[in-house]
């Protein structure tokens, strides 16, 4: 908690963790009122800034405010009256975090690590639509501002510096990865599919859309093998004609209801010798198997399952978990930087680092002054250190006396961080600071 | 002799590039890939100068003892992987070609490089012509070799499912077995040339084209093999597993000729002790 702040970030939400989609949809904003509900949160007084995050899986809204306690209850309340539904029914499903805990989630929501999919990457580009949604809306400030950008940055550093988002984690990918495993590129590619359920639609769709050129639909409903490939641009081919096709062809993904195997070593040694060997991926995802297992026997052959398929997944999952570990380290870190910057935006710092900033200034420049004279008594010394002191101080009176009344309460962070920009306060001091300042460039 | 200065620091560039590719198969950073191409790039270059250099010390090609011809082999090949490598940026590839330059490297580093006087038998515009095919030849064997080796790993981890830490370090099998049919490609003819530039110059030192000495024997038996999987590849499609296992074999037939054939037997291309 950033307690003794003047200034609280704040965010109120419910996920796909903390509530099934029943309860979600009924607090979710659709895109065309997203505006005016972001204006609505502002008309609250609580409240100095604002964003709603809502996608199918989780429905957020962040918000500065200079009372946490009130903020919290505010802003439960108007995602009820606002949506007309009674806080107790989705109360017990809301999670609330804020300062540094609102920031940790954020960052951790930016690079999916709260996804459904841990490392599927739609939440940062939903994120970012959220973010110029609230710019185009001007519910930004300088704080929450700072907090979207860093947050992208944040995202960003841990896609490339774990390898979070390189492995398949669902059936379909899983089997577009193999495919390149084995044929290296896709491109030009024929793909079989062997009965039209719905997996093997999808497994088609990442084929095709990774360059596989040629779809063929094969359905014992001649009509439905039509409408399949009008969506892929492809050919139908009745069931009885298939196994002429299959020389031609290099995925093949098998999802028939047949009761038994329809493809059986022998017919697929005919295949491979008609090809010359070119090499024939096999994806068979029909329970009871179309597919006969003795075909991965056949060289250049390659046959999988779906529970091959689900091994794959598996193992890729577990991957995933262990370089999730080193993006939360990855976000922790930018946690700190971040509520180092924040903090910094305190008042009673920033006059003590202004304040500073000119007695060095004052001091390097007596000193100089100074040593340039040869005989100076000690007396005309002190009366010189007297006038620059009270130059400096008329200098920063008023500045001062502005930080530190009332007028400024809604606006502190920006009047506080303009000081900081002008003066330069970041660009000296500790080492952290100055790191801080070249990220804020980038 | 600063020739063999150079040569020594490309061996510790060489040496430096294997254990950066080695640590980059493990920890995958690519910054380690990117250092230890680097390396071997500048080994490659001070390699390219060792020879120069020697050619004006010796006053001929220098491919005439032991260690000149294995430092000249690491070096061809090494060459073929960097000319590859404009078309297949395969980093794993190599980690696996320094490691085979590297064996090659430190036995020559041990054998005596002293530049002896040139047999007369072997003074003859054939000389550069003959090695210089017949090496070249062998390099991009080389690669097929590695890349073959590659395929057969990646083809059992698939076959049998294992989609984990190695899979995902090697190429796809399409572009291995795709290095393979292009090395064969670009590999044969050289082979072909540097047998045939060796029986013409045979026909001029030892007065007969073809004297069934051990050495030309290996070198027929490697063509040989070489030209069954290019034609079993062109006609009946022999490809993926078969043809990497081929390659890997005729590289041993390779090695063989080169090295066995001296260390093992004796004939008429045993023209230096060393």
């Amino acid at each position: 908690m950033l307690v003794c702040h003047e200034m609280d970030l704040l965010v109120i939400g419910i996920n796909h963790k903390t509530a099934p989609v029943e309860i979600r949809e009924r607090v979710a904003f659709s895109g065309e009122e997203l505006g005016r509900s972001l204006r609505k949160v502002l008309e609250h007084p609580e409240f100095t800034e604002d964003m709603i995050l809502s996608t199918c899986n989780r429905v957020e809204i962040y918000a500065t405010t200079r009372d946490p306690e009130r903020g919290i209850v505010a802003l439960k309340n108007f995602l009820a009256e606002y949506h007309g539904v009674s806080l107790e029914e989705f109360e017990k499903s809301l999670y609330v975090h804020s300062g540094s805990g609102a920031v940790r989630h954020i960052f951790r929501v930016a690079s999916s690590l709260d996804s459904m999919v841990v490392g599927e990457p739609q939440i940062l580009g939903q994120i970012k639509e959220a973010h110029s949604l609230a710019v185009s809306h001007n519910t930004l400030g300088i704080v929450l501002n700072k907090l979207l950008h860093r947050a992208f940055h944040v995202a960003k550093k841990v896609r490339t510096e774990t390898k979070i988002g390189n492995s398949a984690v669902s059936i379909s990918y899983a089997a577009v990865e193999l495919a390149k495993k084995i044929f290296g590129t896709l491109e030009g590619k024929a793909v079989m599919l062997l009965g039209a359920g719905e997996m093997a639609e999808l497994a088609a769709k990442h084929l095709v859309a990774v360059g596989a050129q040629r779809v063929i639909v094969v359905s014992r409903t001649y009509r439905r093998a039509v409408d399949l490939a009008m969506t892929f641009d492809g050919e139908a081919i009745e069931f009885d004609g298939f196994r002429e096709s299959l020389k031609e062809m290099d995925i093949v993904i098998s999802s028939t209801g047949a009761p038994h195997y329809i493809l059986g070593p022998e017919d697929v040694v005919g295949v491979i010798k008609a090809r010359k060997n070119k090499p024939m991926f096999f994806i068979d995802i029909a329970v009871p198997r179309d597919i006969d297992p003795r075909v991965n026997e056949i060289e250049n052959v390659y046959l999988y399952d779906i529970d091959d398929l689900q091994a794959v997944v598996d193992t890729n999952r577990e991957r995933r978990e262990r370089e999730a570990m080193k993006a939360e380290e990855i976000v922790e870190e930018e946690v700190l930087k971040f509520y180092h910057w924040y903090t910094s935006l305190d008042i009673v710092p920033t006059i003590v680092s202004l304040k500073e900033k000119f007695e060095k200034i004052r001091k390097r420049e007596m000193s100089k002054y100074v040593a340039s004279f040869v005989r100076i008594t000690e007396k005309e010394r002190k009366s010189l250190e007297a006038l620059t002191s009270a130059i400096v101080k008329k200098i920063l009176h008023d500045p001062i006396t502005f930080m530190k009344s009332p007028d400024l309460n809604t606006d502190t962070a920006e009047y506080v961080n303009a000081v900081r920009k002008l003066f330069r306060l970041d660009a000296e001091g500790g080492e952290q600071t100055k790191k801080q300042g070249r990220d804020e460039g980038a | 002799m600063v020739n063999i200065w150079f040569f020594k620091i490309t061996v510790v560039l060489y040496l430096l590039g294997t254990f950066k590719y080695l640590l980059f198969i493990i920890l995958l950073r690519e910054l380690l890939a990117k250092i230890a191409f680097i390396s071997l790039s500048a080994g490659f270059v001070l390699h390219s100068i060792t020879f120069i250099l020697r050619y004006f010390e010796a006053g001929h090609i220098p491919v005439t003892n032991l260690h000149e011809s294995l430092s000249f082999f690491a070096w061809a090949i090494l060459g073929v992987y960097l000319a590859f490598y404009w078309r297949y940026r395969i980093k794993v590839l190599g980690a696996v070609v320094a490691t085979l330059a590297l064996i090659l490297m430190i036995p020559a580093m041990a054998l005596p490089k002293e530049i002896l006087p040139l047999a007369p038998v072997l003074r003859s515009y054939w000389l550069p012509i003959h090695v210089v095919f017949a090496f070249l030849g062998n390099a991009v064997f080389a690669l097929a070799f590695c890349t073959g080796i590659m395929y057969v790993i990646q083809e059992h981890q698939v076959k049998s499912k294992h989609i984990g830490a190695i899979s995902r370090r090697l190429p796809s099998l399409g572009v291995l077995d795709e290095i393979n049919y292009k090395a064969l490609t670009f590999g044969f003819p050289l082979l072909t040339v540097g047998i045939i530039t060796g029986s013409i110059w045979a026909q001029y030192a030892w007065g007969s084209y073809w004297s069934w000495d051990p050495k030309e024997t290996w070198s027929l038996i490697t063509w040989c093999l070489y030209a069954a999987l290019l034609h079993q590849r062109l006609t009946v499609g022999w490809r993926g597993k078969k043809a990497a296992i081929m390659a890997i074999v005729g590289f041993f037939a390779i090695l063989f000729t080169f090295l066995g054939v001296n260390l093992l037997l004796t004939g008429l291309h045993a023209y230096s002790n060393w």
